[in-house]
């Protein structure tokens, strides 16, 4: 697969209602990475990215992807490049888990098309990827959250797109799920070379998963790049309002931030 | 991927679709079934053949009349009506993700009605007029209920709640119309409160069949883009389905067959309701339910008006029957709902 397709935005502004949440946002999504965005509670992160994938018009500016603006894309042709998975994405009372993950095959279909033999293999293919095949004729009802998110997952997959949008894809899962989550996520852009966009709220977990991390505040950007450069002691307290210490992660060398609050400190303020 | 996984998707899709196609054909079977002993069964009783013949335009004594004049229509506008209250109502349920959201439910049968006896009690009009009505009310108490519910794109709840208070002031607009024209007849109040086929002719039955015959293919073609809006819309947009066109393209369709259905036959109470979630427990979850709700819509008409004609002392009308398999239902929707600390 190439990995080359370049999604930007361009003095994108965007916001619900009379409510402005981003504004005139200049950011590059690095291809063939992943990407981590980070901020505060309703900073705009999910509004970006709701915008990036043509959810939500913008004001002005624009949202491009391969040159071309992602609004003016017809929603098919969009959707076979670019998939998004949401915060809470409901599951048809009863459906198996094969059934849902076909779902994912949507795009690739057309009005009176039948079910073919691709869409079988695409829908195979992602339930190996998310190890999720043993639960293929079982209801999504009946699934964990962290079974139930592989699963998410693998609709996503089976839309086969090259970049893939995530939004807290992490959220309500305990930790050994969080990490098997955003290890299959890794797996993916190692194997297939798959653009991974995600909003994570956990700082450390982006700082060690992504390659590349953006931090917005107040509507804006306060930094993008690599994680040793914009996970700084400055950043957190400019993003949250924190104060912390950020150190190097003994276990994979990025960094590692950990928050100072009024308690249970026992080193001076920085 | 691995070739077990590979066959073990393959036979899982193929035994689903069997099931599929297994209910759709038991049901068309069964309703098939009801249109032939409708036709044949009743006070006398006419053999096939009879009917047959009848159908074919021949002139049998006795059948020709039972049969040609009152069973045959009844029956095709039991049928009709049936089709177009199940695929109307699993519309509905399809795209607000809510079974409570049907048209029965949320008012907009109710304002069919009231349009509808309001067009024939005080003005006087024929079929066509009276469609018409039915049809601009219906679509004009759907935006209502759709503008006083959305908010930031979201209408579940609210949407219900709205609904059910405006079904409530349109029965009683209708009750005062009966009323107000000196009608307070037993057949005009069942008719245009809980539904009826007594007294069916052709004339009532051919707007709905025409109503069937247009808005019938425009829905199933946009079945695939429905049963993906069950995903929840940010979902379903990133998978390429266009939310806007859908629901504006399902709700004029949707709400066309009810209000065609309806201003023949009255809102025939929860057979829009009770058929998509019938069908969903049929088929499964998978596929589109459009086509096996409309047969559950059309079997539940036809033997729910068998029944209310034969199978007690006295004959109930259609809308009676289909009430009392209905309530129960909601009952028991209300309580699960609840009981899952849910919202409406």
């Amino acid at each position: 697969m190439t990995t080359d397709h370049a999604l930007t935005t361009e003095k994108l502004t965007v916001g619900y209602g009379d409510r402005v949440v981003i504004e005139s946002l200049d950011l590059l999504v690095p291809p063939g990475r992943i990407t981590a965005i980070v901020g505060a509670n309703a900073c705009g992160k999910s509004t970006l990215l709701r915008s990036m994938s043509r959810l939500l018009a913008p004001r002005t500016g624009h949202v491009m992807l391969d040159g071309r603006q992602v609004h003016r894309m017809p929603a098919k042709e969009l959707a076979r490049t670019l998939g998004l998975l949401p915060q809470s994405p409901i599951a048809p009372e009863g459906i198996t888990v094969a059934d849902l993950v076909g779902r994912g095959r949507n795009p690739h279909q057309r009005l009176l098309s039948r079910w073919s033999r691709d869409d079988d293999r695409a829908v195979a293919a992602a339930l190996d990827a998310t190890h999720t095949a043993d639960l293929a004729d079982r209801s999504v009802d009946e699934l964990s959250g962290g079974q139930r998110q592989r699963v998410w997952i693998a609709m996503a997959l089976a839309q086969q797109t090259e970049l893939l949008l995530l939004d807290e894809p992490t959220t309500f899962l305990d930790v050994s799920h969080q990490v098997e989550v955003l290890d299959l996520l890794t797996d993916l852009n190692a194997t297939r070379g798959t653009t991974i966009v995600m909003v994570l709220h956990d700082l450390n977990m982006a700082a060690r998963y992504a390659g590349h991390l953006i931090a917005l505040a107040d509507g804006g950007l306060y930094a993008a790049g690599p994680p040793a450069e914009v996970l700084t002691e400055e950043c957190v307290r400019a993003v949250f309002g924190l104060d912390s210490r950020v150190i190097v992660d003994p276990v994979s060398g990025r960094p590692l931030m950990l928050p100072i609050g009024r308690h249970h400190v026992s080193v001076a303020r920085a | 991927m691995s070739t077990t996984t590979l066959a073990a998707v393959t036979r899982g899709r193929v035994r689903r679709d069997r099931r599929r196609r297994a209910v759709l054909a038991a049901l068309t079977l069964a309703v098939a079934a009801m249109v032939v002993v409708s036709l044949m069964v009743g006070r006398t009783f006419y053999p096939a053949g009879d009917v047959l013949r009848v159908i074919l335009g021949e002139t049998v004594p006795g059948a020709s009349f039972t049969v040609g004049e009152l069973r045959l229509p009844r029956t095709v506008l039991a049928l009709a009506t049936g089709l177009c209250f199940g695929m109307g109502g699993v519309t509905f349920q399809t795209m607000m993700r809510n079974p409570l959201a049907s048209p029965d439910i949320i008012g907009i049968s109710s304002a069919a009605s009231a349009a509808a006896a309001f067009a024939i009690i005080v003005l006087g009009l024929g079929e066509t007029g009276v469609a018409v009505f039915a049809i601009v009310a219906a679509l004009g108490v759907a935006v209502l209920i759709y503008l006083l519910s959305f908010t930031d794109g979201v209408a579940g709840t609210r949407l219900v709640l709205i609904g059910i208070g405006i079904a409530a002031m349109l029965n009683s607009a209708t009750a005062y119309i009966l009323n107000q024209a000196g009608q307070w007849d037993l057949q005009a109040a069942t008719r245009w409160l809980n539904g009826s086929l007594n007294g069916s002719t052709w004339d009532e039955t051919l707007p709905v069949l025409a109503a069937l015959a247009v808005f019938g293919p425009v829905l199933l073609s946009r079945a695939r883009s429905l049963t993906m809006l069950q995903l929840g819309d940010d979902t379903a947009a990133a998978l390429g389905t266009r939310l806007e066109r859908t629901r504006l393209v399902a709700i004029v369709a949707a709400v066309g067959l009810i209000a065609f259905a309806t201003s023949a036959t009255g809102p025939i109470a929860f057979v829009a309701f009770l058929a998509g979630p019938i069908a969903a427990r049929l088929v499964g979850a998978g596929g589109s339910p459009l086509l096996p709700s409309a047969l559950v819509g059309a079997l539940l008409v036809l033997v729910a008006d068998f029944l209310g004609q034969f199978a007690f002392d006295i004959r109930f009308p259609v809308g009676v029957v289909t009430g009392v398999l209905g309530a129960p239902y909601l009952i028991y929707l209300l309580v699960r709902t609840n009981r899952a600390g849910g919202s409406l």
